[in-house]
């Protein structure tokens, strides 16, 4: 058959062929595999056939096949396209690098966004191994063809590639990019736009500032009043990078204007845009236009008649308050911004008010101990009754946050209640990640306070029906210990756990075994060989299959904590009748711990 | 005038001898794409077939515009939902062309539950040169090989492939019943019985729902969701059509979810005419905004009816379609052909709406002149190049020459899908598994 003749003159090659071709030969074979792995594979090591075959036939003969072979998968065009942003070097250095500029043009067409995103990447690579000659020869004349391109996908990636060549130019060809540039944002299909809108930011921080307030702002404002609501978006996101780039005192006739425009726009996913990039809208109009403008839009989006947007912009209560001038920061804050907070507690839409949750807590560091206390902590409390476990939980674990300011004690009277709630809520899910919690309320609530009300809940969730309930339980038992220390997990936690194993349901012994092998380790040595061994040893011989090779599974995990005698006195004889046991699964496991690389060499 | 161009299909029929065509090969959606050079249909046999238009050839000036097939691929086969028990067909329910983007042409094909995004390209070179494997495919001796070939793309014969680039799958618990693709060509709603949800073209694994109709209670369950379309530029308004005969329009830019309509059309009940079928032949089975995106036309069982955006409380134009029917609804009941879903459609400049009929007949409306013709898109009677007949149906009494009588129809031979090209007067008509092209009289 074809195969064996194949292995038989591999081998025959390798006595007297050339060593070093073969390999090159199947990677350059493999390019147009059926297998779109190996393809994958092959284009991925595109240097080393580039290496072997030398610069010259790289630029003669390998990139024009590339340039063709634009038919292939996403995931190998992608391959190459991010390849060949590489290969400089490869086709003789930065005075040959304009080779490499076809194959990614005719990848930059490809009508898949991600390939044709990492073709412009690996072009504006490029663009900067271009000496300014080359520059203005090659690869400027392939920015124009792509933007004067019949189909949009080549004119969206040449919104891409302005930025990078603009600063390296002439006078006379920065006017032509510039046109270029205007025409794409008029484009007629949305596509085009809403590519120029998101790169219209970029290529206004390269132009020249003049042009920035002729060119641009009116760009912009074009843009931003789009009959596209996507198109309108993306020109929010420009809004910052412009205001960055002018002067103060030219913000509010060029930016202003537009942005109020933004924040009342009849489309939600506009003002969800705007309550989005708040933070960074605040910033680059600096503190008077935030007093001025931007403190009204801002209660305006909290109070907006769309939940997404309400949403976005409860998400940035704490960030916008935290950055408003500090002068006034607190005076605007609590006439302004905190009656709309107030309202957002008790918003009919769940995801405000658990956005608002997530923040909420971030406010008692800005505001202070005594507008905390009076003013904060009622809607803490509020959000901590709310009917939405999620809301709970944002408060729980933000708890940090408070606990610097006024100490966590003040909430404990609320917080207790709902975390038994959360702690038996019928959703798993819900159970799960207060458990998470565990340890974080565990270490602010101190000691006395965690062993007098919550001790019980965590033992309760030992035996909870989920086991990724009874799993998490015993993690947490692990976090507490470390927390702690052995001497609280000696007279708290271990004799619980320990009791278990007389339980008649073998589910719950089993989960004794399991908080041992998560125990051992933490509480160290002596617990574990006084305390936890016995159990584990007279579990042995549970009437339970499943719990005698759990038994076998501990004694693997907790031997690297025993000593080598006990090992030798008193697991190993255990071991070894468990090796005999009737149970294939038993033996299975026990011959693992047996000769599991834990443990000593004295078992084998 | 229309002129007969073209018959595409039956050919199984045909080849086997046989006068029943295959279940399968019936066509269940027949689209133009944007510029009117493709044309696809889709079969109850999940098969989708493009046709192209001819270019121009001055050797054969006569064949100037015909279509033909272009690629045929299997868009869907048929599924067992294992949770519900339930077979999923493979049938076509609805084609939507994409606006061209490069060289290839795409399309969004969908069945009861699932829309998949093809694309359908041409390759006409061929990498030739292997290292290891000489001309005719035989392994070479390694130790020949002194040197490196690099593979070079020779031309070859034309290939057409079609690819399934993404499939849109586990969002729709009821048939999907329309999918429409946004003018911000970024977006497209798929819609079913109780629901709309809204995709990115480019994100499979979530998707929007922003309208359902769905009551807590199945048991209050009154109207169901028909059809529904975006309009043709405002890339926030789309408009759904009901089983309640109303049409409902939403503005996406209110609010995220679109329980909430911003206009209502219906038109008032007339009680004279009030039956027992009254409510069955109010359901819209499709509705479509004019190219201009002034006008919304809604079909029912047996009218046609424009309506103007700005205007709700009733429709601008009403087209009767085949009113000889409405003595018959009874025994149409009976046999389920009242609850047929025909489908309509505007001509290129919104001036004259087509729509089927029974006995292969189909109906067009020229909105100026008010004048109206059936037309019969037949194997038997139409030869290519033939000018159609105008048919007349005749009710009782006596019957002229080269009339039809009401009870002679064929009730199995109905017209569902038809499309219009979008600026040419060319039309492609389904009949059953026929595919019927008819052109305007050209000089």
């Amino acid at each position: 058959s074809p195969s064996w003749s194949g292995l038989n003159t591999n081998r025959k090659m390798r006595a007297d062929g050339d060593d070093s071709l073969y390999p090159i030969a199947v990677l350059i074979d493999e390019l147009r595999n059926e297998d779109v792995q190996l393809r994958l594979n092959s284009i991925k090591k595109l240097s080393t056939i580039a290496l072997a075959l030398g610069v010259e036939r790289t630029r003669t003969e390998l990139l024009p096949f590339l340039t063709d072979t634009i038919y292939d998968e996403d995931e190998v065009l992608l391959a190459l396209a991010e390849q060949l942003g590489n290969f400089t070097m490869l086709v003789g250095g930065p005075e040959y690098v304009h080779c490499l500029l076809p194959p990614l043009e005719s990848l930059a067409t490809v009508e898949e966004t991600v390939v044709r995103d990492k073709a412009v990447e690996s072009l504006r690579k490029i663009s900067q191994e271009h000496s300014p000659v080359d520059l203005e020869v090659h690869f400027e004349p392939l920015v124009k063809r792509l933007a004067s391109g019949d189909w949009f996908t080549s004119r969206t990636s040449a919104c891409g590639l302005f930025s990078v060549c603009y600063p390296r130019v002439s006078s006379t060809v920065k006017a032509e990019i510039r046109q270029h540039f205007r025409t794409l944002c008029s484009d007629d299909t949305p596509m085009v736009r809403r590519a120029a809108a998101s790169k219209l930011g970029e290529f206004a921080k390269v132009l020249e500032l003049d042009y920035v307030k002729s060119d641009i702002i009116s760009l912009f404002t074009a843009l931003a009043s789009d009959e596209q609501d996507s198109v309108r978006l993306l020109a929010v996101e420009a809004c910052v990078s412009i205001a960055t780039l002018l002067p103060q005192e030219d913000l509010e006739t060029l930016v202003m204007p537009t942005l109020r425009q933004a924040a009342e726009d009849k489309s939600w996913r506009v003002r969800y845009m705007v309550a989005d990039k708040f933070s960074e809208l605040q910033k680059a109009v600096g503190p008077e236009i935030t007093k001025n403008d931007l403190v009204p839009a801002f209660q305006n989006l909290l109070k907006d008649c769309e939940a997404e947007v309400r949403a976005a912009a409860a998400n940035k209560v704490k960030e916008f308050c935290e950055n408003l001038p500090e002068d006034n920061r607190e005076q605007i804050i609590m006439t302004h911004i905190l009656p709309c907070v107030k309202e957002l507690v008790s918003d009919t839409n769940q995801h405000v008010k658990s956005a608002l949750a997530s923040v909420i807590m971030g406010l008692s560091t800005i505001l202070g101990k005594d507008n905390t206390i009076e003013h904060l902590l009622p809607l803490f409390l509020a959000q901590l009754k709310d009917e939405c476990p999620e809301v709970r939980l944002n408060i729980i674990s933000n708890l940090d946050c408070v606990n610097e300011v006024i100490g966590i004690r003040q909430l404990s009277q609320s917080l207790l209640p709902a975390i038994v709630e959360l702690a038996e809520d019928a959703k798993w899910r819900v159970r799960l990640a207060i458990i998470e919690y565990m340890p974080l309320l565990a270490g602010q609530l101190g000691v006395e306070f965690f062993d007098e009300k919550l001790n019980t809940l965590c033992m309760a969730w030992l035996i909870d029906h989920v086991y990724a309930i009874r799993e998490a339980a015993t993690c947490n038992l692990m976090k507490l210990v470390e927390k702690f220390g052995a001497d609280w997990a000696q007279n708290t936690i271990v004799p619980k756990v320990l009791g278990m194993a007389n339980d008649p349901n073998y589910l719950h012994r089993m989960t004794t075994l399991f908080c041992i092998n998560a125990l051992s380790d933490v509480c160290g040595r002596d617990i574990t060989t006084k305390q936890m061994l016995p159990v584990v040893l007279k579990m042995s011989e549970d009437q339970v299959a499943n719990v005698r090779f759990n038994v076998a599974k501990s004694l693997q995990k907790i031997g690297p904590v025993l000593e080598k005698i006990t090992l030798q006195n008193q697991v190993k004889p255990v071991l070894d009748k468990l090796a005999t046991d009737k149970d294939m699964d038993v033996k299975y496991f026990a011959h693992e711990a047996l000769s599991g690389e834990c443990l000593p060499y004295e078992y084998s | 005038m229309l002129r007969q161009r073209q018959t595409h299909g039956g050919q199984n029929d045909i080849k086997r001898g046989k006068n029943v065509s295959m279940e399968t090969d019936i066509i269940s959606t027949v689209e133009f794409n944007s510029s009117g050079e493709l044309l696809a249909t889709g079969d109850k046999g999940g098969r989708v077939v493009v046709f192209q238009r001819e270019q121009e050839s001055k050797s054969q000036p006569q064949r100037r515009g015909e279509y033909n097939v272009y690629s045929t691929f299997q868009s869907h086969e048929p599924e067992f939902d294992y949770l519900k028990s339930l077979e999923i067909e493979e049938k076509i329910n609805k084609i939507k062309w994409l606006p061209q983007q490069n060289a290839a042409y795409f399309l969004l094909s969908t069945n009861d539950k699932t829309v998949k995004l093809w694309k359908i390209s041409e390759r006409d070179k061929r990498p030739e040169g292997y290292n290891l494997k000489d001309e005719d495919g035989r392994i070479r001796d390694p130790s020949t090989i002194t040197s490196l070939r690099v593979p070079v793309l020779q031309p070859m014969d034309l290939m057409v492939e079609a690819t399934a680039r993404r499939v849109f799958s586990n969002a729709h618990t009821y048939h999907i019943n329309s999918i429409s693709v946004n003018s911000d060509l970024q977006t497209y709603i798929s819609t079913d019985d109780l629901r709309v949800n809204l995709w990115n073209l480019e994100i499979t694994d979530r998707s929007f729902n922003i309208v359902d109709i769905k009551p807590a209670n199945m048991e209050e369950l009154t109207e169901v969701i028909t059809s529904a379309e975006f309009h043709p530029q405002h890339c926030h308004t789309f408009a759904y059509s009901s089983s309640k005969g109303s049409i409902r329009l939403c503005d996406m830019r209110q609010a995220a979810l679109c329980d909430k309509h911003c206009k209502y059309f219906e038109e008032p009940e007339d009680p004279s005419t009030r039956s027992f079928f009254s409510e069955i032949i109010s359901s819209i089975s499709d509705v479509k905004f004019s190219h201009n995106g002034r006008y919304l036309m809604t079909r029912d069982y047996l009218t046609v009816k424009v309506w103007d955006l700005q205007m709700e409380n009733k429709p601008l134009e009403t087209y009767q379609v085949h009113d000889y029917l409405r003595g018959k609804l009874c025994s149409l009941y009976e046999n389920d052909c009242i609850f047929d879903k025909f489908e309509c459609v505007w001509n290129g400049s919104d001036s004259v709406i087509m729509t089927g009929s029974y006995n292969n007949f189909f109906r067009m409306f020229d909105r100026n002149t008010k004048r109206d013709v059936t037309l019969e898109a037949s194997r038997e009677n139409s030869k290519p190049r033939a000018i159609l007949k105008p048919r007349k149906v005749c009710v009782g009494g006596k019957r002229r020459k080269d009339e039809i009588s009401v009870d002679s129809l064929d009730f199995s031979k109905k017209i569902l899908h038809t499309t219009w090209h979008p600026q040419e007067n060319i039309i492609a008509v389904a009949a059953t598994n026929n595919l019927y092209i008819f052109q305007d009289k050209v000089n």
